[in-house]
């Protein structure tokens, strides 16, 4: 029952163990080994935070794009067309525009990676869940609902594509202007597109709630005081998000704008 | 209970020669271990508090393979995260007359002329050291707006000697120490073994050579071999049950030591601690320590008059007796601890005492409030007075804080040479374990400081001359299987009794016993009483405890009762001590010892030396007495007023 | 008072666990959390029953080795208090009370409510540390610190490494524990050799162990017996992208 190691010196004589050391390290933890940029969890939130501010710009473009629908049918519709035509004749037709869309479609699929993986994560982190209501400590509302939250966005997203820009599911097709095309959609008797639009933009509102200042956060901008002026900042802009989108469909619905 | 007196120790190993060349002697003489064989070589050290981690660390970097032991789930937890009030070093970064000599004549004085010169004058020098080494690790001190580090006076010095990270020293302290610890994890140089509880000593040959240890998570019962084996396994305070220690310390690991032949040296000594928070009730599981530093703004009151049950606020200023400004004018209530604590008991037992049971008197902070205000205050104490608006429910910004003396240190522990070697050769001893360098008092601040640097710098250099004696041969395995057949045994015996009380209730009942018979004052008979009744509580322990379960897996009351049973013995080697030493010093106060004034009356003739107790085979401990020479610092009658 | 407690059992590892509910009477207000599990536990071994497994040391709220989580809260409703330091007055007479153990898959269940939390070990192993030697430093004087800079490394530095952070956060995530030592040591200038090594050891530490990401839910910190802010985050994020550009 005694084995003997060696130990240069001196040689001593050791009862072997029954069980293998819990060693301290477990096997695959091995530290110093860099597993890359986009495999370590605070990469994959950088891609998430740098994604959504991306979607976060192009919000604020399109909702004061939006809004140039109360000057007028001309207007807004020149607008659509020069959305289509900018650069020209440098470039060729729509370049700035499939630029910005491929941006776009990127920064979706970006976003939409990072949170289904982090989410993934999560669940793995924590694979036995509490019996007790877990209470939340830090008026975590918003904060819950970011996820499910993201996908009423996508669906959201892609109804509102084939309405708006395809015209799939658009009273007045692919073939009107843009103009009519929003006209039609919210047209009173739609009311329930309206309604569909309202909720998802409430979910879009809560989702921005958190992700604004969530991004500087995660980028490592924040910090002390400045998280208080994003925090707040936050709650103003998302706000005004909400509130600018909304602005056109329920002007259209109440027939404000025809 | 008997004693029989043996040989004086006659060497402790101090080099010779003026005192403040003799850590450079010795440093010189200590042979070196060529680096190739240091590989070759297994170091294993029990602990991993401010002395074990920080030996830990230093001997892996050192090139040794370590193996670390700590009963706690990480080495972080180990109870000097809990130091509150600071470390003192000698760096004079005030030019307020501080020096290494002063340091030295401090701890020495503070001690009441019990410790030895040559230890204390080392732990003067490195603690200049000490500091250096903590910033440099990260360790957020505090600091004034030039940048330069902060520092306090605190328990008994005037100078402003105390470096400080607010009311978190010894946490931020460890936890330097163990990041090093885990650097050198990581290196694999150290192999860290967490809740494992060390059960016995291995000597081989005369040497000690291992350790068994049981994994408290498996049950299982295990053997480590080394060619040295260094004990960091603190102090033994929690025989009084009720102390500021951690629950889980315990005499275990050093008193297993002492009976394999380690001697263990004064073990009476023990320091109550003047600023605890009182006593509420009989389910109390330990007491919480309010950092001595409060004592730098708090003033120490009771009322004049007895039994004054009015509320603290509604005391006129003359009726109230700050008794330690009118006893002690010089030092005001910035006396060291042992006299704090005296005089604390003392006006409760005078009945003047406040709060629950007339046990506490007020500690107030209306003046500092007044003349800093409230933010500096709290700037400085808020964590501590957060913690004792926690346990009390009351505020102390608003009401005095209610404080009573409690037991906090242990000075005696394992008896050590220079090198911090013990009686048993290749078992070295060091921080709180051992019977340190504080004498019959330690002073606040300087436990840190020992046992930094005992890990730090002193051990690393006298192992390392033990280890190149080397190599000691095989270890015998019938050492080895005695050791485990002891260890089992007990565990078998604590298992089988099933009887009707539970290890807790005795331990409650051997730490009222000894806080009654054995605490702040001592008296022959109370002494004679405990040592009555303590083996016969010992005897109903082995035969009316209860303790359930298994040895195999987790089994928390398995481990208390080991340590309870520990306990008992340990115990009665304090009392015999303390009834032998028929002089109060420092923390040991027999009432028979005193001034007319109420003070410790030393008696340097018959007691200037340490009492170094041999277990004692037929059950008759042997005492072996190291005389203390002062050679630098003259015995004096230590006051304060 | 009296309570009902609804306790998490597990065996061991293996087993897979159950709630139990026991009653204990005669609470006093002024007993800590952990002392009324003593009361319990004295009884049940004396009933012949398993006492309930806890991990707890200094009982006074620095060595971090408590912790529960008490009706769906780490450490409890009370702010910034751990579970040792957690008093019985702040519950109500007849109350129900649920206790478990942390969860997160890198704090395996050893016993009822006792968890391994070496994983947190491993990620100080991962870089948590400055190098340097005994006996190598420079005068501690030689390298003055800003107050501010040395007021908030302590700040980060208290923490005491309980994982309430880790059971709290609906991530899992590790992430304000690692962050309050990144920061802790990166605030110093006796930090910053190792400073952008260090934070990307750790993390990748952290993620290895499997810990969740961070998703800026602030649960952790708000359950935090240390307080230690969502700075702490911001700071280890922001060296990280450096770091690993
Ligand atoms: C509340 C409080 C405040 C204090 N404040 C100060 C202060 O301000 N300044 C100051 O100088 N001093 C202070 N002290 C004293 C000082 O903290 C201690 O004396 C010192 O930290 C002891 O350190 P140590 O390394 O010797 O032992 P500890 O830190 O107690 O470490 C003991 C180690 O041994 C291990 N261990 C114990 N038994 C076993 C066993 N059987 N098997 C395996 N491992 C075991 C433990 O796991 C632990 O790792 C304070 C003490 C207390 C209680
Ligand atoms: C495709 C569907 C979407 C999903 C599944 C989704 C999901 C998420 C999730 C899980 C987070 C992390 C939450 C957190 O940090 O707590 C997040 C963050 C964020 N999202 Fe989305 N989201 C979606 C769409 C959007 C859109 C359309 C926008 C912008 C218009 C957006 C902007 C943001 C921003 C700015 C953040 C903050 C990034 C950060 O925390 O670092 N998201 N999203
Ligand atoms: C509620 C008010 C909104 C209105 C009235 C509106 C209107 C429109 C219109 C008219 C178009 C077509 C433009 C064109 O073809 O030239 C469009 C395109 C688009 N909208 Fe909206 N929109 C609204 C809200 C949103 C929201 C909240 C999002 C995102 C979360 C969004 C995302 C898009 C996208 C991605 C396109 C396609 C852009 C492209 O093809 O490049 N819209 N929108
Ligand atoms: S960050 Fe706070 S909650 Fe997390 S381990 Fe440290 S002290 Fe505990
Ligand atoms: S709760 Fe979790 S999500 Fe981030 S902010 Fe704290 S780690
Ligand atoms: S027991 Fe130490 S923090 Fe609670």
């Amino acid at each position: 029952m005694t084995s003997t190691i060696d130990r240069g010196a001196a040689t001593a004589v050791v009862t072997p163990r029954t069980s293998p050391p819990r060693s301290s390290k477990r096997p695959g933890a091995r530290h110093g080994r860099r597993h890359g940029f986009l495999r370590s969890s605070n990469g994959k939130k950088a891609v998430m935070a740098v994604s959504g501010a991306v979607l976060v710009l192009f919000l604020i473009g399109h909702m004061i794009g939006n809004a140039k629908l109360f000057l007028g049918r001309d207007t807004f519709n020149s607008y659509a067309e020069w959305l289509r035509t900018v650069g020209e004749p440098a470039l060729p037709a729509r370049t700035v525009l499939t630029l910005t869309e491929i941006v776009l479609a990127a920064a979706v699929v970006l976003h939409m990676w990072a949170a289904v993986s982090l989410a993934r994560r999560a669940a793995k982190a924590r694979p036995v869940k509490y019996a007790a209501k877990r209470k939340s400590q830090a008026g975590g509302y918003v904060v819950r609902t970011m996820r499910y939250g993201g996908v009423i966005i996508v669906l959201f997203v892609v109804w509102h594509l084939l309405d708006l820009t395809f015209g799939v599911v658009n009273p007045k097709g692919f073939a009107a202007t843009p103009y009519d095309r929003v006209i039609a959609g919210f047209d009173p008797s739609r009311w329930w597109v309206t309604a569909f639009y309202v909720v998802a933009l409430i979910m879009i509102g809560l989702h921005l709630r958190h992700g604004l200042w969530s991004a500087f956060q995660t980028l490592g901008l924040a910090g002390g005081r400045s998280r208080h002026l994003l925090n707040a900042g936050a709650a103003v802009l998302a706000a005004v998000l909400v509130l600018g989108f909304l602005a056109v469909p329920i002007a259209v619905t109440i027939g404000a704008v025809k | 209970m008997n004693y029989t007196i043996g040989d004086p120790i006659r060497d402790t190993k101090a080099p010779e020669g003026p005192i403040e060349d003799r850590w450079d002697k010795r440093r010189f003489s200590a042979k070196l271990v060529n680096p190739a064989n240091k590989r070759k070589l297994t170091v294993i050290v029990v602990g991993t508090g401010l002395a074990g981690g920080s030996a830990a660390a230093t001997l892996g970097e050192l090139g040794y393979k370590v193996k670390s032991f700590c009963y706690q789930d990480s080495p972080r937890r180990a109870h000097s995260i809990a130091a509150q009030g600071g470390i003192n070093a000698a760096k004079n970064y005030r030019g307020d007359g501080d020096s290494i000599h002063r340091l030295f004549y401090d701890t020495v004085k503070g001690g009441d002329f019990r410790a030895r010169e040559s230890n204390v004058y080392r732990l003067a020098q490195v603690s200049v050291n000490i500091i250096d080494q903590a910033v440099a690790q990260g360790v957020p001190f505090a600091r004034e707006y030039g940048g330069l580090l902060d520092t306090r006076s605190f328990g008994g010095a005037q100078v402003s000697r105390t470096f400080y990270a607010r009311g978190q020293t010894g946490q931020q302290l460890l936890l330097g120490a163990y990041q090093a610890l885990e650097r050198q994890i990581a290196a694999g140089t150290v192999e860290m073994h967490t809740r494992h509880e060390m059960l016995d000593l291995v000597v081989s040959d005369g040497r000690a050579r291992g350790v068994i240890v049981r994994d408290l998570v498996t049950g299982e019962i295990e053997t480590h071999l080394a060619d040295a084996v260094v004990l960091a396994t603190g102090g033994y305070g929690n025989v009084f049950f009720l102390s500021t220690n951690a629950k889980g310390c315990n005499t275990t690991a050093i008193w297993r030591a002492h009976r394999r032949g380690a001697y263990f040296g004064n073990p009476c000594y023990t320091q109550i601690h003047p600023t605890c928070i009182p006593v509420s009730g009989d389910y109390q599981s330990k007491l919480t320590l309010m950092s001595e530093s409060l004592r730098n703004d708090g003033r120490v009151w009771v009322p004049v008059r007895k039994g004054d049950d009015r509320a603290p606020g509604d005391i006129p200023e003359d009726e109230r007796d700050y008794y330690l400004e009118r006893i002690y004018p010089a030092f005001g209530n910035l006396v060291p601890r042992d006299i704090a604590s005296r005089a604390a008991k003392n006006v409760c037992d005078e009945g003047r005492g406040v709060g629950p049971g007339g046990l506490g008197v007020y500690l107030d902070f209306a003046d500092a409030i007044g003349r800093l205000g409230r933010e500096a205050v709290e700037k400085k104490y808020g964590n501590l007075f957060e913690m004792y608006e926690r346990i009390t429910g009351e505020d102390p910004y608003t009401r005095p804080m209610r404080i009573y003396p409690a037991v906090h240190y242990t000075m005696g522990g394992l008896w050590v040479d220079y090198d911090l070697q013990s009686t048993v050769p290749g078992l070295f001893v060091i921080g709180e374990a051992n019977f340190s360098d504080h004498g019959a008092n330690r002073l606040g601040a300087s436990a840190l400081m020992q046992g930094l640097a005992d890990g730090y710098f002193v051990l690393p250099t006298t192992l390392g001359d033990y280890l190149a004696g080397g190599p000691f041969g095989e270890v015998g395995q019938a050492d080895v299987d005695e050791a485990i057949g002891q260890v089992t045994g007990k565990i078998g015996r604590l298992l089988s009794v099933d009887g009707t009380r539970t290890a807790d209730s005795y331990h409650r009942e051997l730490g009222k016993l000894m806080w009654d018979y054995c605490g702040m004052e001592r008296t022959e008979e109370s002494l004679r009483k405990a040592l009555e009744r303590i083996p016969e509580l010992r005897e109903e322990f082995w035969n009316n405890v209860k303790v359930p379960g298994e040895g195999e897996g987790l089994n928390q009351a398995l481990e208390r009762a080991g340590r309870v049973a520990d306990f008992f013995d340990l115990a009665e080697l304090m009392c015999l001590d303390a009834l032998h030493r028929t002089e109060s010093c420092g923390g040991h106060f027999r009432a028979e010892s005193q001034t007319e004034d109420g003070e410790a009356l030393r008696d340097d003739e018959g007691f200037a030396y340490v009492a170094a107790w041999e277990y004692g085979a037929g059950g008759t401990p042997v005492l072996h007495k190291e005389e203390l020479d002062y050679e630098y610092v003259k015995m004096t009658q230590r006051s304060y007023k | 008072m009296n309570l009902t407690l609804k306790v998490w059992r597990q065996n061991g590892p293996a087993d897979s666990g159950r709630m139990v509910t026991y009653q204990v009477t005669d609470v006093s207000p002024d007993m800590s959390f952990l002392e009324m599990l003593d009361v319990l536990n004295e009884r049940l071994i004396l009933e012949g029953e398993d006492p309930v497994a806890f991990d707890h040391d200094c009982r006074e709220g620095i060595c971090g080795m408590c912790g529960m989580v008490i009706n769906g809260v780490a450490h409890g409703e009370q702010r910034a208090t751990t579970t040792c330091q957690l008093h019985m007055r702040h519950f109500e007479d007849g109350a129900t009370v649920t206790i478990e153990p942390w969860r997160a898959a890198p704090f395996p269940v050893v016993k009822d409510l006792v968890v391994d939390r070496s994983s947190f070990d491993r990620i100080i192993q991962a870089g948590g540390f400055i190098s340097v030697p005994a006996g190598s430093a420079p005068d501690a004087h030689s390298v003055p610190v800003k107050k501010d800079d040395a007021d908030s490394a302590f700040d980060a530095a208290t923490c005491i490494g309980c994982g309430a952070c880790v059971a709290a956060c609906p991530n899992g995530s590790a992430s304000l524990f690692t962050a309050a030592k990144i920061t802790h040591l990166g605030l110093l200038p006796q930090g910053q050799p190792e400073r952008d090594s260090r934070v990307v050891a750790m993390v990748d530490q952290m993620d290895l162990e499997g810990f969740g990401g961070c998703t800026n839910t602030g649960e952790c910190t708000a359950v935090c017996p240390k307080g230690i802010s969502l700075d702490a985050i911001a700071q280890m994020n922001r060296d990280y992208l450096k770091a690993a550009k």
